[in-house]
């Protein structure tokens, strides 16, 4: 039993701890508040605490659990909500009331709860560590699969059907003499990845329903993307419609270090929307970690832990899962006021010396891999990021550090969201490098001529940013008719086709093809407008046109009737040009 | 029997440093006395075996190492409260100001404020109508919201919290409502015109203040906002009232907090202010919101002035990040002669859509406040570009953009200190300025509502 010798806010110092090992989680004073070791030294061990030290004094004792910190995987954990540190802040509440106070713990998967389990093996089957043993219905939407823990391997000796909790033994593992026994729940340490057979390189978009994504600046599903900003560009709005939206299976949401109402919008939301396929609400496929901002400061550095290793647990299960993190500029603040209480020597703006290499563990997490054990199957971990720049700046470490890493960068603009473009992703400033490895998979989906249209599109806005130059001298009248068309078009192609409207029940998301088809009508536009324009017409009896205004609210058409209405567009559009032309005659 | 420790070895800045002491808490209450007998008081800051820091309330002057005993009052800091409090003047530290009694305790409560669990919290969704078009209309403030006024100095936001505090009012309801106003490090002038104001209008009898004014100890600056936070959460959550909290000035919050790092010799983060000011005042700005099962609230009005109109600057730039969303007091605007000088592009409020819409204000809304924004940023870029290029060089559709910015400058956010607008009147104010526009124009908005409410503004228009 240690004993406490000195406390400064979270980080506190016990002494008579010999036999400690780095990372263990101990339970400090006479309240038995979490924290875990972080430096040793003699026979002291340095100990951020998870909770609110007020009131404790030196000489209180400290126990030592003698394990690090590990998370509880089992049935249960989807359309829960837990704390950084995997206390369920449902059953906390029950405890404590509304507040949270500290000292409370609880079991993070419901004790009492009884799962119906179903074996997928036979007894006397070789199993190792990954192979699936059986199968629980989880919510309506995901089915939990059971798996050996990693490093276990042996003869099933034992396994039964039936309801469990998810303490109870279902089955058992024999090798040699050593017996282990199969729960519904494992435990796994959140700082160490699972481990999984092979990574392979990503290859299928994840698809997001948000046009400005989707076709110029994709994701993988495996892989990572950072959402850098100043405040209210829409990190937190994109990232929401990310997790509304997305084609993962299962989302896990941190709120990390952030606002208190913004968790509460999550939980009220999400359990009213019904996803598209299964009409099933989407909260059931769904994780949320809260620490917010006023939670304590050593359990939101361990938050995005706790998320990550909850994200691999059911991509091991052979699910695409999406991870969104907000924000991971928090999670570094964390580590700084951690590191300048414990005195380390500070890198760049005070952030420890490690923060790039914590950042690049963090998203090398991310990926699409072959699973452990059999069936054989593929799952894959997505990291969106945001990251909270001071002032917006992105040469800070944290921007800096982030975008070494990630494959793919939004960059969120005060400007846009000044003047309500949202989502206020600049198109100019924005990549992802996925779009050569996603191509095919695009062009299977789509047709052979997306690539080619995605292409014009993005020259028609990058065009347009040299012309406003020009503007700006000389104003838009001295420009020739042509350059004015250019300037129309991208116009459109802003407001028409990149705007997107969270708030719009059927503009908040986009299909592929209604994208496709958007694009498409607004080419069509340019080129039949160009065309015009080489003949003579005025460009400004093409902007009078009464189908502009049907172009201009084609995102307010409804997916299923798109198709149809797509077609109606077009054919109107070629007619208007027809009878402009023919006037001209 | 508390001990008395005459082991005082250091006193710098703040801090005192007393010498073999027997296990004080950390955050616990400290009572010193002086040579003179004067008593001060003070919260262990750093504890360890036998040393223990204590950061003191108030000005170090006269403390001596000789003679100061100290005495660790063995619990963190409280504040007595009761209902009592309403109409009364309080110092930084929560002594009474106005002569009168002291307060008789019904609870004691730490002042330090647990996190609400998320799980708890319900949804802010009240619309507050607060007779500001500028702020009902593109800003909409709801109940259980954090939304700070980032101004300058020399610019009329005390004005503007006033009229937001007098006319605030949720519609259709009539429920105990107070206000509790923490004054932060401001002049004796600016506090004394919140004095008045709230009595004028009567408001000071269900308003609780708490002054901590330029000249007092600026350690008493990191007690005041909580111990007024604190209050408000005991008239929120235990007697059933909506409770609106104005904090002034949290920049000089935020140089307190930067003086005592100083003093302790932290590692210093952006310019000077500590690492963890963000942890810091997130646990004073997070203390708003709604609690599911409570019938009272707590609405919080921060007032910070930008150093140098810079936003970027850690202060405005870290309160940006906590809170859901600004409202930005502009210095052109305020140059015009416009009251109130709200810049609106950097404005936001994240909680609006929350508030807004059918069986709330109007179903048409949002789209008014979305084109409303979209037009106004246009016509300001547009009036730049004329400044260069000439008006003439400008397309007629453009010409269109400039009439409406200013139209919407001198009519729309342009309105009197006293004057009390509905929100009905300031949507209807919109279509009217929106009228200059064709029908084409006008994206943002749904097909019918253009129908339904601009069609009066629109007559005889394309």
């Amino acid at each position: 039993m240690g004993e406490l010798v000195k406390i400064v806010g979270p980080v506190v110092v016990a002494g008579k701890m010999r036999g400690a090992k780095m990372y263990d989680v101990v339970r400090v004073g006479k309240e038995g508040l979490m924290g875990e070791i972080i430096k040793l030294k003699g026979d002291n061990a340095t100990i951020q605490v998870y909770e609110d030290t007020s009131g404790i004094r030196p000489g209180e004792p400290v126990e030592n659990t003698g394990q690090p910190l590990s998370l509880e995987l089992g049935p249960g954990l989807l359309e829960s909500i837990y704390d950084g540190i995997q206390r369920p802040l449902k059953s906390i509440r029950a405890q404590a009331g509304d507040f949270i106070k500290r000292g409370v713990t609880a079991h993070a998967l419901d004790r009492k709860k009884k799962w119906k389990f179903m074996p997928t093996l036979k007894k006397g089957t070789a199993v190792k560590g990954g192979d699936i043993v059986g199968e629980v219905q989880e919510t309506e939407l995901i089915l939990h699969r059971i798996m050996v823990p990693p490093g276990i391997s042996g003869i099933l000796e034992e396994i039964s059907a039936g309801s469990f909790t998810v303490e109870d033994v279902i089955g058992r593992v024999k090798d040699g003499k050593n017996v282990t026994e199969l729960r519904l729940m494992q435990k796994w340490e959140v700082r160490k990845p699972r481990p999984n057979y092979e990574k392979f390189p990503p290859n299928t978009p994840l698809l997001t329903g948000q046009r400005i994504l989707d076709t110029f600046f994709p994701i993988a599903k495996g892989g990572s993307a950072a959402i850098p900003g100043p405040f209210g560009s829409g990190k937190t709005v994109t990232q929401q419609s990310l997790a509304k939206y997305c084609d993962a299976q299962v989302i896990i949401y941190v709120g990390c270090g952030e606002r208190g109402n913004e968790m509460t919008e999550v939980l009220t939301e999400f359990p009213e929307l019904l996803d598209p396929k299964s009409g099933k609400p989407i909260m059931q496929r769904t994780v949320l970690v809260a620490n917010t901002s006023n939670m304590p400061v050593a359990a939101r550095e361990a938050s995005v832990y706790t998320g990550i290793t909850m994200a691999e647990y059911y991509r091991d299960m052979g699910y695409d899962v999406a991870l969104m993190a907000d924000s991971t500029s928090r999670w570094a603040e964390a580590m700084r006021e951690i590191s300048g209480r414990i005195e380390e020597m500070p890198g760049e703006e005070g952030y420890p010396p490690y923060l790039a290499r914590r950042l690049a563990e963090f998203y090398e997490r991310a990926g699409r891999v072959q699973c452990l054990g059999s069936p054989q199957r593929n799952g894959s971990v997505s990291i969106i990021g945001a990251v909270s720049p001071p002032g917006g700046d992105i040469s800070e470490p944290v921007s800096q550090n982030t975008l070494r890493v990630t494959k793919v960068f939004w960059a969120l603009d005060a400007k846009l969201a000044q003047r309500r473009h949202f989502p206020a992703i600049n198109w100019l400033k924005s990549y992802s490098l996925y779009g050569d490895s996603l191509e095919s998979s695009f062009v299977n989906a789509l047709s052979a001529d997306w690539i080619s249209m995605r292409a014009e599109g993005m020259a028609l806005l990058q065009k347009e940013s040299e012309l406003q130059e020009i503007v700006q001298l000389v104003g838009p009248d001295a420009l020739p008719e042509k350059e004015q068309a250019v300037l129309d078009v991208a116009r459109m192609l802003r407001e028409d086709f990149l705007q997107q409207s969270a708030f719009n029940d059927v503009d908040a998301k986009s299909s592929l093809k209604k994208q496709y088809g958007m694009l498409k009508t607004i080419l069509h536009y340019y080129a039949r407008a160009t065309q015009a324009v080489d003949l003579g017409t005025q460009l400004k009896s093409i902007t009078n046109m009464k189908v502009r205004e049907r172009i201009a609210r084609m995102k307010e058409i409804p997916e299923d009737q798109f198709e149809g209405k797509f077609q109606e567009i077009l054919s109107e559009l070629d007619l208007a040009f027809d009878s402009l032309a023919s006037v001209q005659r | 029997m508390l001990k008395e420790y005459q082991t005082v070895t250091a006193v710098e800045g703040p801090l005192v440093f007393v010498d073999r002491v027997e296990n004080a808490a950390y955050n616990e209450l400290v009572e010193l006395r002086l040579p003179n007998g004067e008593l001060r008081k003070g919260q262990v800051l750093d504890t360890s075996r036998g040393v223990a820091v204590v950061q003191v309330f108030g000005s170090t002057t006269g403390l001596d190492v000789e003679k100061t005993s100290v005495r660790f009052l063995g619990d963190t800091m409280k504040l007595s409260v009761s209902k009592s409090m309403l109409g009364r003047v309080f110092n930084g530290l929560g002594e009474p100001r106005d002569n009168g009694a002291p307060i008789v305790a019904e609870k004691r409560l730490d002042i330090i404020g647990a996190a609400i669990n998320p799980q708890a919290r319900s949804r802010p969704e009240d619309f507050i109508q607060t007779g500001v078009s500028s702020l009902d209309v593109l800003n909409t403030l709801v109940r259980g919201q954090k939304l700070p006024l980032f101004s300058s100095s020399g610019l009329p936001h005390n004005q503007l919290a006033v009229q937001i505090a007098r006319q605030a009012k949720v519609l259709g309801k009539s429920e105990g409502f107070a206000v509790v106003f923490a004054a932060i490090g401001i002049t004796h002038e600016e506090s004394s015109f919140f004095i008045k104001e709230f009595e004028r209008t009567g408001a000071l009898s269900r308003a609780v203040l708490f002054l901590n004014l330029a000249d007092d100890p600026s350690v008493e600056r990191l007690i005041t906002p909580r111990l007024a936070l604190t209050t408000a959460e005991y008239l929120a959550y235990e007697k059933d009232m909506h409770v609106l909290v104005i904090l002034t000035d949290m920049t000089n919050y935020c140089e307190a907090l930067r003086e005592i790092a100083g003093a302790r010799k932290e590692v210093p983060g952006r310019r000077g202010y500590p690492g963890y000011m963000y942890t810091d005042l997130s646990m004073i700005y997070e203390r708003a919101g709604v609690i599911e099962g409570k019938k009272g609230s707590i609405t919080q009005i921060p007032i910070l002035s930008m150093p140098s109109d810079d936003i970027t600057h850690p202060i405005p730039d870290l309160t940006g990040y906590i809170t859901e969303g600004q409202i930005v007091v502009g210095r052109d605007l305020h140059r015009k002669g416009l009251y109130p000088p709200i810049d609106v592009l950097p404005c936001l409020s994240r909680l609006m859509n929350l508030g807004i819409g059918k069986g709330k204000t109007r179903e048409d809304h949002r789209g008014m406040a979305d084109q409303l924004y979209a037009a106004y940023s246009q016509g300001r870029d547009l009036r730049s570009l004329s400044a260069i290029v000439g008006e003439e060089a400008l397309t007629e559709g453009d010409r269109f953009y400039l009439k409406f910015a200013d139209a919407f400058e001198s009519q729309f956010i342009q309105q009197a200190r006293t004057e009390d607008r509905s929100i009905e009147g300031s949507l209807d104010l919109g279509w009217k300025l929106l009228s200059v526009f064709p029908e084409r124009e006008l994206k943002r908005l749904k097909l019918e509502f253009i129908e339904k409410y601009g069609k009066k503004f629109r007559e005889g228009k394309p």
